[in-house]
């Protein structure tokens, strides 16, 4: 069997420490004896958190929910990656057994203008909510439609429409970016919904709406580095971004928006 | 005041009712609606589709939720797939056959009308999801594609590849962020309830609390519909999030309204296994798996160690298979569950702990290829690999059941309000439409019909009924909001000031108290144990009241959360511990060690427990009281479940 048993471990935390929005952060250091290989990134933080109470301190907040990868509420810097070295996956499913044994683990929360800090490693996060709205959606409201087989739409599309709307929400992108540029997430809303037929009444004020929401909120451009599909969770293509920039031409040279017809 | 538990089912045939209903409601005529403010509490599937479609009709919405986002809702989690009577594959399905079918694997524990009408609005969810944009899997001819689950024998799931959760909470988050933008939802995110305001019994309110910076606030209502999930973390290890929790139905609970059949648990038969303490949650693997993965355990005992590619095929025990040869692998949840276990307590469980079984795609990879199975599972697969490190297109993989999802819940009528009036249940949170066993993607389509197609008419008849009294505003200063403000601080208080002392913290207390249900509560329940753990959990309830430290900060505080929602989940262990014992029959997740056949399958006593057990809260250290739903088949026979 491929199954090595789990083994013990020790490690150091360098942890970033803040009280609230306004207050001046720090790190602190911390370290923990009995950590096992199988044991979950946040897990053991959980055993840290149990140790600061006894001792106590006041635990380090951080975010999690689902704890398998798809809620996209975890969010932490490890060691200078978002959501730490392993490869497509979420802080919570990133094992100890990535890391070595005594190895010093620096752990921040996402580093953006538009994402502050509430408490430790917890940030707001509420301008993707924002982006949304200014957007991420059909239009269509809730009754009778059409029956579901009656848009036929090719199993290519539809997979790439799916390949897009992966996006789990969690900003890794916006903190891996060194411009804290949201295109990623926002290119991959859109380009969802310019692959299928649905989204094409709104198709125009969707990528205005979206894209100067994205300004708005303070998040910076891209430059193509290409940081943001490599801290990707769910691997999204940095080719949403390349649609997203050509939706946004195309809608604002149209004649609609040309002539502020939109507006 | 008296309770009186009326399922307020219209008249006429089973397939006439719903049309029925909604051609006698009442109306809001457009230029009212205005005038009325509904809070919907949650942003799961049902919250956020209700939240959505009120706006729509032009209610004033309040949307709260404990997340940063209306999007992180549990039901994000959901991964194979959502049931709906399209019968695209032309195999025989009907909207009957559905409602036929989730009655039968609910063990005749549902209300009938409830679930019929649940298998008619399934198809409407189907549409409705399209026209949002929902990227379901599609055939190559471009229509949608359909797989099986279990309890069924016709493939009516829609899936979103192991993402069908997820891609319909966006949808359902898409509209209601479409309606924040028309600035008819406003949206509260980072709070959580605390209590409900009920004002001349009426629900008219709630207290939350923000939980960035531990405010407490007061918001007033003309309805208020909670979608707040279901109480599977009461068992610590379940398949449910971190932040799911029982507060906001509780606590509705202790204000009148009642709490129905909370016996009623489902455990997962494929989770992945336990391995040790330090865990806070378990995995859930797709019950889409049993579609090509085959469940198995050694014949022989001392084989359960060994590599489990050289056991040979004679020597292998595909239990379900030889069970149950008409549905094999596909038996519903319940029967997985307690097979699994069975195995496990024969001595014939694998991995080092003895308590789990193979689920094994050796054979559907050799017929199809790795390819195709990766296609349909990979993101599983994934997961499954990166939590226990062994690679399941190898080695089989171990799974073992888990708690996932509670049937039980707050007690509705046929429009889905308690039996407070004003106060609605929308999805996890209700006890309405699977009886004692909910079959596979069947939670995604009751989230939805809830929230997409029943609660924004019968919403509407409540307000319409009641115009009169509601347009009489109630305010915030009403002593009823002030009493209800002051409750929810004092208990703040309490715990943080027996938190400066305390010696135990409120992880371990809560994991103690899932200890007691998993073990006296869990899948097989008798008489002793579920005394035993009644006894035990008041023991908690004493470390709960006295001995609980917690950290000195009324910000964002997660300890305080959790030691607020422990406190909630102690009160309701003992109340599901008393409702199995009083259902001395088993059905569905309910297994009573007493009441089962000669083999070993779960025995019905329709004579004596066909009906609903609805729990009035009568205080702390006090006797609930039971009322009873009687439980009245026109349609159905009621037959031993057989899957033979």
């Amino acid at each position: 069997m491929e199954h090595s048993a789990a083994k013990k471990m020790k490690v150091r935390l360098k942890i970033w420490r803040q009280e609230g929005p306004k207050a001046q952060g720090r790190f602190e250091e911390y370290s923990l004896d009995d950590v096992l290989t199988d044991m979950s990134f946040l897990e053991m933080l959980d055993v840290l958190n149990e140790k600061l109470l006894k001792e106590g301190k006041r635990p380090v907040e951080f975010e999690s929910d689902c704890r398998e990868g798809i809620c996209g509420t975890c969010s932490l810097m490890v060691s200078g990656q978002a959501h730490g070295p392993l490869r497509g996956a979420t802080t919570c499913q990133l094992y100890m057994r990535s890391f070595k044994d005594g190895e010093l683990i620096t752990i921040e929360p996402w580093r953006a203008k538009a994402f502050p800090i509430i408490r430790d490693l917890v940030t707001d996060r509420r301008a993707f909510d924002r982006i949304q709205m200014a957007g991420g959606y059909t239009g269509a409201k809730t009754g009778p439609h059409a029956d579901a087989n009656a848009i036929l739409i090719s199993k290519e599309l539809a997979d790439r429409a799916m390949d897009a709307a992966a996006c789990i929400g969690c900003g890794a992108c916006v903190a891996a970016c060194p411009n804290a540029s949201a295109s990623l997430f926002t290119s991959a809303k859109i380009s969802q919904l310019m692959l299928l037929p649905q989204g094409h009444p709104l198709r125009k004020d969707r990528v205005i709406g979206m894209v100067d929401q994205m300004d708005k909120e303070g998040f910076g451009n891209c430059s193509n580095l290409g940081e943001c599909e490599a801290a990707c969770p769910k691997k999204i293509s940095i080719q949403n971004i390349a649609i997203m920039k050509r939706e946004y031409l195309k809608a604002a040279l149209s004649a609609d928006f040309r002539e502020g017809l939109s507006e | 005041m008296s309770i009186e538990l009326k399922s307020g089912v219209p008249e006429g045939a089973l397939n006439e009712k719903w049309d029925n209903y909604k051609a006698h409601m009442k109306l809001v005529n457009p230029a009212n609606k205005r005038k009325y403010t509904v809070i919907v509490v949650g942003t799961g599937l049902a919250g956020g589709s209700a939240a959505a479609s009120l706006a729509e009709l032009g209610y004033k919405v309040k949307s709260f939720c404990i997340h940063d986002s209306a999007r992180r809702a549990h039901s994000i989690a959901a991964q194979g797939g959502i049931n709906a009577a399209k019968s695209y594959p032309n195999d025989g399905d009907s909207v009957w056959r559905l409602f036929y079918d989730t009655i039968k694997g609910g063990d005749y524990r549902s209300r009938e009308a409830n679930t019929y009408r649940l298998a008619q609005n399934s198809t409407s969810i189907i549409d409705q999801c399209v026209a949002q944009g929902v990227p379901f899997a599609r055939e190559y001819s471009g229509e949608l594609a359909n797989r099986s689950f279990g309890g069924a024998q016709v493939s009516r799931t829609f899936y979103a590849r192991g993402q069908t959760g997820q891609q319909l909470l966006l949808g359902a988050y898409s509209a209601l962020m479409k309606e924040v933008n028309n600035k008819k939802v406003e949206l509260f995110p980072y709070h959580e309830l605390l209590d409900v305001v009920i004002v001349d019994g009426k629900a008219r309110g709630i207290i939350t609390r923000d939980i960035r910076t531990g405010e407490i606030e007061r918001h007033a209502a003309d309805a208020v519909v909670l979608a707040t999930g279901g109480y599977g973390r009461i068992y610590y290890l379940s398949t449910n999030a971190m932040n799911s929790n029982a507060t906001a139905i509780w606590r509705a609970h202790k204000r009148g309204a009642t709490f129905a059949n909370p016996c009623y648990v489902q455990i997962h038969p494929t989770c992945i296994p336990v391995s040790g303490t330090h865990q806070a949650k378990l995995t859930l693997m797709s019950e889409s798996l049993r579609n090509d993965g085959r469940v198995w355990v050694p014949k022989k005992k001392e084989d359960c160690k060994k590599d489990p590619n050289l056991i040979p095929e004679e020597d292998r025990d595909y239990f379900l298979e030889r069970k149950y040869p008409s549905f094999g692998n596909l038996v519903p949840r319940d029967v997985a569950s307690r097979n699994g276990k069975e195995m496990c307590d024969e001595g014939r469980g694998v991995g080092d702990t003895g308590r789990a079984v193979y689920l094994d795609f050796r054979d559907a990879i050799k017929r199809n290829g790795e390819d195709v199975i990766r296609e349909k599972y990979g993101n599983l697969f994934d997961m499954y690999h990166e939590i226990t490190n062994e690679d399941p297109y190898k080695v089989p993989m171990r799974i073992y059941p888990a708690v996932h999802y509670t049937m039980g819940g707050l007690w509705v009528d046929y429009s889905l309000m308690t039996n407070v009036q004003g106060l609605f249940a929308g999805g996890e949170a209700n006890f309405s439409d699977h009886g004692a066993n909910r079959l596979g993607a069947s939670a995604l389509m009751q989230g939805l019909s809830d929230g997409y197609f029943i609660l924004p008419y019968t919403v509407t008849n409540y307000l319409g009924m009641n115009s009169q009294e509601l347009l009489k505003k109630v305010d915030t200063k009403h002593p009823a909001f002030e009493e209800a403000e002051k409750s929810v601080r004092d208990e703040i208080k309490r715990l943080i000031s027996v938190g400066k002392t305390g010696k135990r913290t409120p992880n371990e207390i809560y994991r103690d108290l899932g200890n007691v249900m998993w073990e006296y509560v869990g899948m097989a329940r008798d008489e002793k144990g579920l005394k035993l753990a009644i006894e035990k959990i008041k023991e908690l309830q004493h470390d709960y009241d006295t001995n609980m430290m917690l950290n000195d900060d009324e910000a964002l505080n997660t300890n305080l959360q959790v030691a607020q929602r422990l406190g909630d989940f102690l009160e309701l262990g003992t109340l599901i511990a008393r409702d199995a014992l009083h259902r001395a029959e088993s059905c569905g997740g309910h297994f009573r060690v007493e009441s089962q056949t000669p083999e070993g399958e779960a025995k019905r006593d329709d004579a004596h427990f066909s009906y609903v057990a609805a729990w009035e809260y009568k205080g702390k250290n006090a006797e609930p009281a039971l009322h009873k739903e009687p439980l009245v088949f026109e349609n159905v026979k009621l037959t031993e479940r057989s899957y033979k």
